[in-house]
C-alpha cells in the first residue's frame, strides 16, 4: 500500500514532532554537558560573555565526593524503593479486591482513582497542613483522642511522611494498570485449579501473580522514572530538610540556591545518567510489545 | 470472573473495597469538606465533620485575596494550550506512523518515549538560560511550549495506539466504493480517529494541569498556573486551613471530574500501550 509519494510524504508529516522532540533533546543535554565542564558562578563574577574556565573533571568528582552526595542517593533509594514497596503490594491486592463482584463498583473505583488527580502541590500541602500539622491536623486529633502524644511528622518522621504522601499519589495509578491486568485474567484456567483442591493462596502464587508480572514490572519502571525526579512533594513540605534531599534535590539547590552551575550541571548528569539505566529496561519491555 | 458468590462473601468484599475506598478519598473529602468552615470550626477539636455553619466565605476570600482567577486563567492557557499544540504536531506524525509504517517507525516510536526520561532537573539550567535569552521567562506562551514538549512524546505514543487500532480495510473498501483521498480522510478516517484524539487531549490536558517542576521553576507572577499559586500557601501566615481547603478545592475540582472521565485512557496513555 506504501507507495514512493506517500513514504516521503509520510516523512513530512513525521518532521516537526522529530525536530522538536531533537531540539528539545539536544540542545538542553549540550548545553549541561558544556557547563559539566566550566567553573560556572555567576554570583562570583562568572559570565557567558566574559568567558568560563574549563575545569575538566573536577565537578563531576567534587559532586560525588561532597558530603551530601551519598547521603542524598541514600536519600532517593529509600524514598523510590519505599513507595514502590507499598504501592505494588497495595496495588496488588486492591485490584483483586476490586476485581470481585462488590456493590457500587463503579463508586468505589472513583474513591480509589481520585488521589491520582490531585495535583503535587495540593496533595503535598494538605498532608503537610490538614492531615499532618502537629496541633491541627486530623492525625493530631486521632493521637490526642487515643491519648497519645501527636506526632510532628514531617520532622520526626519526614522520610515515612513523604513516602506516604507519593505512594498515596501513585497507589491509584498500581492498582488501575493491575486492575487492567487481573481482568484479563483467563477465569477458566482459575476454576480448573479451584476444582482440583489448590487453596487461594496457591492459587495467587503459581497463576495470578506470574500473569501480573508483566504489568507488575510496568509499572516498576514507569513508577521509577517519574519518583526519580519527585520535586513538588519534598519543595513544598521539608524543602529538603530533615533528611529527606533526594538527588533531584540537591541538584535543584546546587543550581538555584547556590547558584553553583557547574557542579548543578555534573550533578544533572549524573541524574541522566540514573534515568536512563531504567529507562533502558522500561523501553525493551515497550519495544517488544511493539512486535507483537 | 463469573462465578457463584456467597452474599456473605459479597457483603464482605463490598465492606472492605468501601472502607478502603473512602479511606483513600479521605484527605480530598476532608478539604472539600474544610473549605466550607469558618477558620476557627477548621481546627476545632475534636473536629467537626458535618454539623457547623457551612460558608462560602473563604472562597470569596481567596479570589479577593490573591486574585485567584488569574492563576485559573493561566492554568486553562498552559494545561490548554499545550495539548492543543502538541496534538497538531503529533496527529501527522502518529498518523504517518500507523498508515505508512517503515523499518524505523519503532525506533523512532522508542527513541521518541525515551526523550520523556530525560531528568528535568538535569536541563533546569540551560531551559532557564534560553527563557531569559529568549525573554520567556514568566510567560505563558514559555510554559505552553515547554510542557507542550514534554508531552509529546505521550500525545504521539497515544494516537499512535489509536490509530493503529483502525483496520486498513475499510480503507480499501471506501477506495471500491469511489472515494477519493479527501473523502477517504473527510468521511472515513476522521471520524474513526476522533474518540481516540478526544481521549488523547483529555488525559494530557490533565497531566499538563498538574506538573508541578516547569510551572514551580519558570514563573513568578504574571503566568503562574495554580499549581505555583497553591505553593505560595506553604508558608503559612496564621489561621489558614479553611482558604487553603477552599484553594485547593478549586484547583484540583475541574480535574478530578475530567479524570473521572479518563480512568480507561490513563492506562493506555500512561504504559505507552504496554498494557491494554
Amino acid at each position: 500500500m506504501a507507495t514512493k509519494a506517500s513514504r516521503s510524504a509520510a516523512r513530512i508529516m513525521m518532521a516537526p514532532a522529530v525536530i522538536l522532540l531533537l531540539g528539545w533533546m539536544l540542545v538542553p543535554l549540550t548545553l549541561t554537558l558544556f557547563f559539566s565542564f566550566k567553573k560556572y558562578l555567576p554570583m562570583r563574577g562568572d559570565s557567558l560573555e566574559g568567558g568560563l574556565d574549563w575545569v575538566g573533571f573536577e565537578n563531576y568528582g567534587r559532586f560525588i565526593s561532597s558530603s551530601s552526595f551519598w547521603p542524598s542517593v541514600q536519600t532517593t533509594l529509600i524514598m523510590v524503593g519505599g513507595v514502590l514497596l507499598i504501592t505494588v503490594v497495595l496495588g496488588v491486592l486492591l485490584a483483586l479486591l476490586l476485581d470481585q463482584p462488590i456493590w457500587g463498583q463503579g463508586v468505589v473505583r472513583i474513591l480509589v482513582i481520585a488521589p491520582f488527580f490531585v495535583m503535587p502541590t495540593v496533595s503535598a500541602l494538605v498532608w503537610k497542613n490538614m492531615l499532618m500539622d502537629p496541633v491541627n491536623g486530623i492525625l493530631a486529633h486521632l493521637w490526642r483522642f487515643f491519648g497519645a502524644e501527636p506526632v510532628s511528622w514531617l520532622s520526626d518522621a519526614s522520610m515515612q511522611s513523604i513516602i506516604l504522601i507519593v505512594s498515596w499519589q501513585w497507589l491509584p495509578f498500581a492498582t488501575l494498570i493491575l486492575l487492567t491486568a487481573v481482568q484479563s485474567l483467563d477465569s477458566e484456567q482459575l476454576e480448573a485449579a479451584e476444582m482440583d483442591g489448590a487453596p487461594p493462596l496457591k492459587r495467587f502464587w503459581h497463576i495470578v501473580l506470574p500473569h501480573l508480572s508483566r504489568a507488575i514490572t510496568i509499572v516498576i519502571l514507569i513508577q521509577t522514572i517519574f519518583l526519580l525526579s519527585i520535586f513538588a512533594e519534598i519543595f513544598v513540605t521539608t524543602g529538603g530538610a530533615f533528611g529527606t534531599r533526594t538527588l533531584t534535590y540537591l541538584i535543584f539547590q546546587r543550581v538555584v540556591d547556590s547558584q553553583n552551575i557547574g557542579l548543578g550541571s555534573a550533578g544533572g548528569v549524573y541524574a541522566i545518567i540514573l534515568a536512563n539505566i531504567v529507562a533502558i529496561f522500561l523501553m525493551r519491555i515497550v519495544g517488544k510489545n511493539l512486535d507483537a | 470472573m463469573a462465578r457463584a458468590i456467597t452474599p456473605r462473601r459479597k457483603i464482605l468484599t463490598s465492606g472492605l473495597a468501601w472502607a478502603i475506598g473512602i479511606l483513600l478519598f479521605f484527605p480530598i473529602y476532608w478539604t472539600i469538606l474544610t473549605s466550607f468552615k469558618t477558620e476557627a470550626q477548621a481546627i476545632n477539636d475534636p473536629p467537626l465533620f458535618f454539623f457547623f455553619d457551612w460558608t462560602l466565605e473563604n472562597y470569596a476570600v481567596v479570589q479577593d485575596r490573591s486574585d485567584y482567577m488569574r492563576f485559573l486563567w493561566n492554568s486553562v492557557i498552559i494545561a490548554g494550550g499545550s495539548t492543543l499544540l502538541g496534538i497538531l504536531v503529533a496527529v501527522p506524525a502518529a498518523w504517518s506512523m500507523a498508515f505508512v509504517p517503515s523499518k524505523r517507525t519503532k525506533d523512532i516510536l522508542l527513541w521518541m518515549l525515551s526523550t520523556k526520561m530525560l531528568p528535568a532537573v538535569g536541563v533546569l539550567y540551560p531551559i532557564s538560560l534560553i527563557f531569559v535569552e529568549f525573554n520567556l521567562l514568566d510567560t505563558r506562551i514559555g510554559l505552553v511550549v515547554v510542557l507542550m514538549l514534554i508531552n509529546l512524546p505521550i500525545i504521539v505514543w497515544m494516537l499512535y495506539t489509536y490509530f493503529k487500532e483502525i483496520p486498513g480495510e475499510i480503507l480499501e473498501a471506501a477506495r471500491m466504493d469511489g472515494a477519493g483521498l479527501r473523502e477517504e480522510i473527510l468521511y472515513v478516517l476522521t471520524p474513526m480517529a476522533i474518540p481516540g484524539i478526544a481521549s488523547t487531549i483529555l488525559l494530557n490536558f490533565i497531566l499538563a494541569w498538574n506538573e508541578a517542576f516547569w510551572t514551580l521553576n519558570l514563573t513568578a507572577a504574571g503566568a503562574a498556573p495554580l499549581t505555583a499559586f497553591i505553593a505560595s500557601y506553604s508558608s503559612p501566615e496564621g489561621l489558614f486551613f479553611a482558604k487553603l481547603s477552599a484553594a485547593s478545592t478549586m484547583a484540583i475540582a475541574p480535574i478530578l471530574i475530567l479524570g473521572w472521565f479518563s480512568q480507561k485512557q490513563l492506562v493506555r496513555g500512561l504504559t505507552f500501550g504496554a498494557v491494554k
